[in-house]
């Protein structure tokens, strides 16, 4: 009994060595075991716990990237949607030669490109906003941009070969056919220079339901935005007593004070209808 | 203890997201064991050898690995010491291992080089009994070792640890 506690306290550090290793090991050979032990439960909260902690700084630095994805990703959602497509009337489609066409007779009409904003101002009188894609990345003069959630921005203006200047609603020549949601009533949306995201809806008239909070709407009847982007929510409702017309003002959908990134839309018909609406012209001026 | 943590924390979030050629990552986290003190029961020193080894697998959900290394060179270090010390009484004299108690650069990293080929090698040795594949653990072992050391070396020219003296005799 003597020589077993002499030889215990000789190789003591030995045995604890053995004892140690011996538990460890049996932790790496029943490791799904392990999985299912409350120790494991108990380890796996604090790790996460720091493991949290450390992600919130990692995807701060991450957030350029997150953000470009999640661009594209809605991007590429956004030309999916069906009301970027028109059914082709069937008469037609014989006569017509149209690369455009897919088999189900529909054509793309509107093409969504996302664009980074490089400046924006909202200061001034006459707001313009550059975009950081071009000519040369396929954007083209008079494309409507509307930020992330579908609220519209402005007008391309001006296309060099890598950026573009938008006209933003902001703007004293800036004039947008829009619809009451109600009502289905047609206006114009206009900025009267004070105060952004602020905008006004003239052109209503007094027999139209307008109330607090209703939703204002593209019209479509331009080739510049397709039908239905929001453009602003009913803050105010004026009566101007001189004409027959309400004086509206709108809240914009779009907050211009932090735009980042936007959507370019381009209208793939454009030119075939402006040609039309041309010659259209030239006939009754001849 | 806050030692303790802070290799932890890198080793999990700085070194562990490095995976250079033949997937070889650093570790510096066991300089905690190189830095423990001469004194003190070595029965503890290998618990809390343990404890370091786990607390790391539980970051990597897999347990084992790093806790058995960590007990071995725990274990192995106070003879490495003993065959390294030369100056005459430096146990008695320096609390913990250092380039300066050691007598010396070189014997340090002797020190600290054996030590974490051991570490490796046991840890590679473990990871290849679980997965195969023996000729990959030994080219691995002997390039971890290198990365580790040179880190290693980093750290201890970066951090001087105070140098603290238990009596002035010397």
């Amino acid at each position: 009994m003597h020589n077993l506690f002499l030889f215990i306290r000789r190789y003591f550090n030995f045995i604890v060595l053995l004892l140690l290793q011996g538990f460890s090991i049996y932790l790496l050979a029943h490791y799904n075991s392990y999985h299912n032990a409350l120790a494991s439960n108990f380890m796996n909260e604090i790790t996460g716990k720091v493991n949290t902690q450390f992600n919130k700084v990692d995807y701060f630095f991450q957030l350029r990237k997150t953000n470009e994805a999640l661009v594209q990703y809605n991007a590429q959602l956004r030309n999916r949607l069906n009301e970027n497509f028109e059914k082709q009337d069937t008469s037609t489609k014989m006569v017509m030669e149209n690369i455009l066409n897919d088999t189900t007779g529909r054509q793309r009409k509107w093409l969504y490109l996302p664009t980074k904003v490089v400046s924006n101002s909202i200061s001034a009188q006459n707001n313009f906003i550059v975009l950081q894609r071009g000519s040369a990345q396929q954007l083209k003069k008079d494309a409507g941009v509307v930020d992330l959630n579908n609220g519209v921005v402005g007008i391309v203006t001006d296309v060099s070969e890598n950026f573009a200047v938008v006209m933003s609603l902001l703007h004293k020549d800036s004039k947008i056919s829009v619809k009451l949601k109600k009502g289905g009533e047609v206006g114009q949306v206009i900025w009267d220079g004070k105060d952004p995201n602020r905008l006004s809806l003239i052109d209503i008239r007094k027999s139209a339901r307008v109330a607090k909070g209703d939703t204002v709407y593209s019209s479509g009847f331009t080739t510049t935005f397709p039908y239905g982007l929001m453009v602003g929510t009913i803050e105010e409702v004026m009566q101007d007593k001189s004409t027959n017309n309400y004086i509206i003002h709108l809240k914009s959908s779009a907050n211009f004070y932090n735009l980042q990134h936007v959507f370019a839309i381009e209208n793939l018909q454009r030119q075939e209808v402006d040609q039309l609406l041309k010659n259209a012209n030239n006939k009754v001026n001849n | 203890m806050l030692r303790f943590g802070l290799l932890i924390l890198v080793q999990v979030f700085v070194l562990d997201r490095i995976h250079l050629h033949f997937m070889v990552t650093p570790y510096i986290y066991f300089l905690f064991i190189l830095w423990m003190p001469f004194e003190g029961n070595r029965a503890v020193q290998m618990i809390i050898a343990f404890a370091l080894g786990f607390t790391l697998d539980s970051f990597r959900h897999h347990p084992g690995f790093h806790a058995s290394a960590c007990v071995l060179i725990a274990y192995l270090r106070p003879f490495l010491i003993n065959l390294l010390i030369s100056q005459e009484g430096a146990e008695n004299n320096y609390r913990a291992p250092s380039a300066k108690s050691l007598g010396g650069f070189i014997p340090y990293l002797v020190y600290a080089g054996m030590l974490t080929l051991v570490h490796h090698g046991w840890l590679f040795f473990l990871e290849a009994v679980q997965f195969g594949n023996f000729w990959y653990f030994i080219v691995k072992t002997v390039f971890s070792t290198a990365i580790s050391l040179l880190l290693i070396i980093i750290v201890e020219l970066l951090f001087s640890r105070k140098q603290q003296f238990r009596t002035n005799t010397v």
